[in-house]
């Protein structure tokens, strides 16, 4: 177990310098000069010269990407060109809405994806059919557009809920589930499906097994046998969808951030790139690359409580 | 060439054709590959045939509804709806294409260079795959677009890249398995390069994974293309893209809500559609495999008439079986596996069902408890525990049955208990639903008595052991203990020795054998092996091709067989042909 846990944080430091990597090299090709838009057309080549100094522009990139990461090991992101914002600031004052999206998000999809997969397992063709369906529509309609026609409906026509905009959980728990509410439906339904489609797979091929017959032919009720047994088989692939899931929602929620108006890293990560606002775009990178080492990490160690050869070992 | 390198090569063109044959008969498959066509080539023939310019103005006619002119009607600056669509196709679907050629190329060479070669390659690779992976592809996607000017083909072309990191994981899998196929061993023995071998042999193998694998992604990215256009990144206003005229629409969301459906149904449809050529492939692959292993011939179908059933069960028998059929559901029809066989059971007998396999012997065990796959079903005959009917009966009554009135032990011990629960826990749930035991500590007890009758040493320390901490031996002890919580009356063991070493074996069957005497117990006993037979049934039936070949006492089959088959079955076992002289 240890091992598992120590092997996945080795690997998370090649992923963290290839993040931040990339885009350090690609946000260095920008063809736009930071200092020259920051100064505007009025400024005199002293103050440029003066800019492009302090803001270490001068130097061959790989040595501003060294710069860059003595920088964030000391926690020090930089701060926007823009606002003069320190971009750690920016971060976690972003950090909480996009995480409450996601989170949620996680959670509606896992919980409805696995009750929609178990039910089409194991009850006839019909249901099974439904589920073909759901999935197929849910993947096809695009999540922008999911969004808006929710937004629509819900929002515009029947006001249940705030078209765009977000409260903090401090502010009003209330306001802030009710702003939730459609985003995370939004983004959530794309991974439904899959994991919808994942756990009846993997219950399908469950139910073949042995020792469910021997659990069957043993008097064990159907319903135990299903929850307890074959779902804590079928966990193991739905785990590892669940984190793959989670992950892609990080790119979903890019989009419905900006639909919804949620003030969330994809909102200013969106705005950062059109201003070429690199140290804003290098810290979100950053941090979308923790958080992926992060779910990867919890889907390791649920591997391994759910796994009792990997627990023992 | 050699003759052996050849012969996939003609047999491909074989399945070529009837791939035709198989593709209409999806007309679901046919109808998105015209969708998908339809639109691709009015998107692309836009100068040709849109009414007129995507970016015509019309102040005075905004929001104007469907008209001759404008058949989809206007947008807010009056610009003909219908032709900003076929214009706007272009940049998303010129985008998709990119992509996918990426994902497609870069995938395939990553996947089959580390499943052909392993080796170093695959240690190289296999790495890269899992941080390409991990890397949140849209935050690169973002940077491409501002490095390159919003240039939004960059952008697909390095989505296409990140992606392919699935593909090829995926290609890599079955690189492995073809891998280990006889054919390209032979391409191997005759001489033939590894880059020969690859794309003569292994590719052929992968194209219908492939193609599947690319419809797929062409849906994802899609929508990845359209939603940055309807971020307002790449295509910019006022050139029209389908993501950007979403992106229009929703800002008039509140006066004209509807405005939604055209782009918004467009890439919905065309998502649909690339998603059902996947799906369709997917499944025309599946019966392209399935069909060498579905064509075995033989097999009557279910009888037509059913035998007379006005006899019940014999109450003096334990267990009843007469004119007993099970057939299995293919693709080729109904196959009959047990065809109308009759025994009888009687209490505290061990009776041996003996035959080789694939001569119904276990169908027939599992169909006795009603465990049968979905595919198969008891189709004709009827059989009774006591007077109890016990086939054809609903899901409710069997539930009463197994593990109450009829238990079952399993051929292979290793994966016949839950691996993710410990022997105790599974032994109590047992022993809490079977048996009358109530309340934590009566059911511990319960459990453990059941696993000393068992003759299993230090019941407690098993109990809290997980199933691969046992072994085999010790495992099917644990599983008849499982099949003994209900006291039932009658056990049915499936080749509960063939898995294990013959030192073993004989314990097993020392333990069913005093099991039987301590609980009058009738044991059937389905097996291959004479030698079990001899050893502990009293009388048995031998089985060929899903009928009996004959039945009687265990002296008269071994002394007086009456069938050549018997004979030759008897023949083929020196130890049981030396022991009764034959």
């Amino acid at each position: 177990m240890l091992r598992i846990i120590t092997r996945r944080l080795l690997l998370s430091v090649p992923l963290v310098l290839v993040v931040s990597g990339i885009t350090f090299v690609l946000e260095s090709l920008v063809p736009g000069d930071p200092a020259r838009s920051l100064l505007g057309v009025n400024a005199t080549p002293q103050q440029y010269t003066a800019l492009r100094d302090a803001l270490h522009l001068n130097e061959p990139v790989i040595q501003q990407y060294w710069l860059y990461l003595e920088n964030v090991f000391r926690g020090n992101l930089g701060t926007s060109i823009f606002t003069d914002q320190p971009v750690s600031q920016v971060v976690t004052s972003r950090l909480p809405v996009t995480l409450s999206l996601v989170i949620g998000a996680t959670v509606v999809a896992a919980v409805v994806g696995t009750l929609l997969g178990v039910y089409s397992a194991t009850r006839g063709r019909l249901s099974r059919r439904v589920v073909d369906v759901l999935s197929l529509v849910g993947n096809a309609l695009p999540g922008f557009w999911v969004a808006l026609a929710l937004s629509a409906i819900f929002a515009v026509n029947l006001g249940w809920f705030p078209a765009t905009g977000y409260t903090s959980f401090t502010q009003s728990p209330q306001a802030w589930l009710s702003s939730l509410v459609l985003p995370v439906v939004a983004l959530a339904i794309g991974g439904v499906a899959l994991i919808a489609k994942v756990t009846r797979d993997a219950m399908l091929a469950t139910l073949q097994l042995d020792y469910i017959r021997t659990l069957r032919a043993s008097g064990v009720s159907p319903r135990s046998v299903i929850w307890r047994h074959a779902l804590r088989n079928s966990s193991l692939a739905l785990v590892t969808t669940i984190g793959l899931t989670m992950i892609s929602f990080l790119a979903g929620a890019v989009i419905i951030e900006n639909v919804f108006d949620l003030p969330g890293l994809g909102n200013i990560v969106v705005t950062a790139t059109n201003e070429h606002d690199i140290p804003v775009v290098q810290g979100i990178a950053l941090t979308f690359a923790v958080i992926v080492i992060v779910v990867n990490l919890l889907v390791d160690i649920a591997y391994g409580l759910l796994n009792p050869k990997v627990r023992s070992s | 060439m050699n003759p052996a390198v050849n012969a996939p090569a003609g047999s491909g063109k074989a399945t070529r054709t009837s791939v035709i044959a198989r593709l209409a008969r999806r007309p679901l498959l046919l109808a998105a590959l015209l969708v998908v066509i339809v639109i691709t080539v009015a998107v692309y023939a836009a100068p040709l045939i849109a009414p007129q310019s995507p970016l015509q103005q019309d102040i005075l006619h905004p929001f104007a509804g469907p008209s001759a002119a404008h058949p989809l009607g206007t947008d807010g600056l009056g610009r003909d709806i219908l032709s900003r669509l076929l214009y706007g196709g272009q940049p998303s679907l010129t985008g998709v294409a990119i992509a996918v050629a990426v994902f497609a190329a870069v995938g395939m060479a990553g996947g089959i260079l580390a499943g052909y070669l392993r080796g170093w390659a695959d240690r190289i690779i296999s790495p890269v795959l899992d941080i390409m992976l991990s890397v949140p592809g849209i935050i690169v996607i973002l940077a491409v677009l501002a490095v390159f000017n919003q240039n939004i083909y960059a952008a697909m072309l390095v989505l296409g890249l990140f992606a392919s990191a699935n593909l090829a994981r995926v290609i890599r899998s079955s690189c492995i398995a073809i891998r280990e196929e006889l054919f390209v061993d032979a391409a191997r023995v005759s001489g033939l390069g590894p880059v020969r071998i690859m794309t003569r042999h292994v590719l052929p193998g992968l194209a219908g994974l492939l193609l599947v694998q690319m419809s797929l992604f062409a849906g994802i990215a899609l929508g990845v293309q359209t939603g940055l256009g309807f971020l307002g990144l790449g295509t910019q206003p006022p050139q029209p893209s389908w993501g950007g005229m979403v992106a229009d629409a929703s800002q008039v969301i509140q006066q004209h809500p509807l405005f939604l459906l055209i782009p918004g149904g467009v890439i919905g449809v065309m998502t649909i559609a690339f998603g059902l050529i996947g799906d369709g492939l997917r499944d025309l692959e599946a019966d392209r495999r399935r069909m060498p292993g579905s064509a075995r011939p033989g097999g009557a179908a279910p009888r037509g008439e059913q035998p007379a059933l006005a006899l019940p069960g014999d109450p003096s028998a334990l267990l009843t079986v007469r004119d007993y059929s099970v057939a299995f559901e293919t693709a080729d029809g109904p196959r009959t596996v047990v065809d109308s066989i009759s025994f009888a059971v009687l209490p505290g007998e061990v009776f041996g069902i003996v035959g080789e396999s694939g001569s119904g012997k276990t169908v027939t065990a599992l169909s006795l408890l009603g465990l049968l796959p979905d595919s198969g079903a008891v189709t004709a005959g009827a059989a009774w525990l006591g007077g109890q009917r016990i086939s054809q009966v609903p899901e409710r009554e069997l539930l009463k049955i197994r593990g109450h009135e009829i238990g079952l032990v399993s051929q292979e011990p290793m994966v016949a208990l839950d691996p993710h629960y410990t022997v105790g826990s599974q032994l109590c749930e047992v022993v809490r639903r079977v048996s009358g035991a109530q309340g934590r500590a009566a059911v511990r007890a319960r459990a453990v008595e059941l696993l000393i009758s068992v003759h299993l040493p230090r019941p407690d320390d098993v109990m809290r052991r997980y199933p691969h901490q046992l072994s085999g031996g010790m495992l099917q002890r644990a599983a008849i203990a499982l099949a003994l919580a209900g006291a039932p009356r009658l056990l049915i063991a499936d080749e509960p020795t063939t898995a294990l070493d013959v030192t073993v074996q004989s314990g097993i069957l020392d333990l069913l054998r005093s099991l039987r005497e301590e609980r009058d117990m009738g044991i059937i006993m389905v097996t291959h092996d004479l030698g079990v037979v001899a050893d502990i049934c009293d009388r048995a039936l031998v089985m060929r091709d899903g009928r009996i070949v004959e039945q009687g006492t265990v002296d008269e089959l071994f002394y007086a067989p009456k069938d050549p088959y018997t004979r030759g079955l008897i023949a083929s076992t020196p130890d049981i042909a030396r022991s009764i002289g034959a």
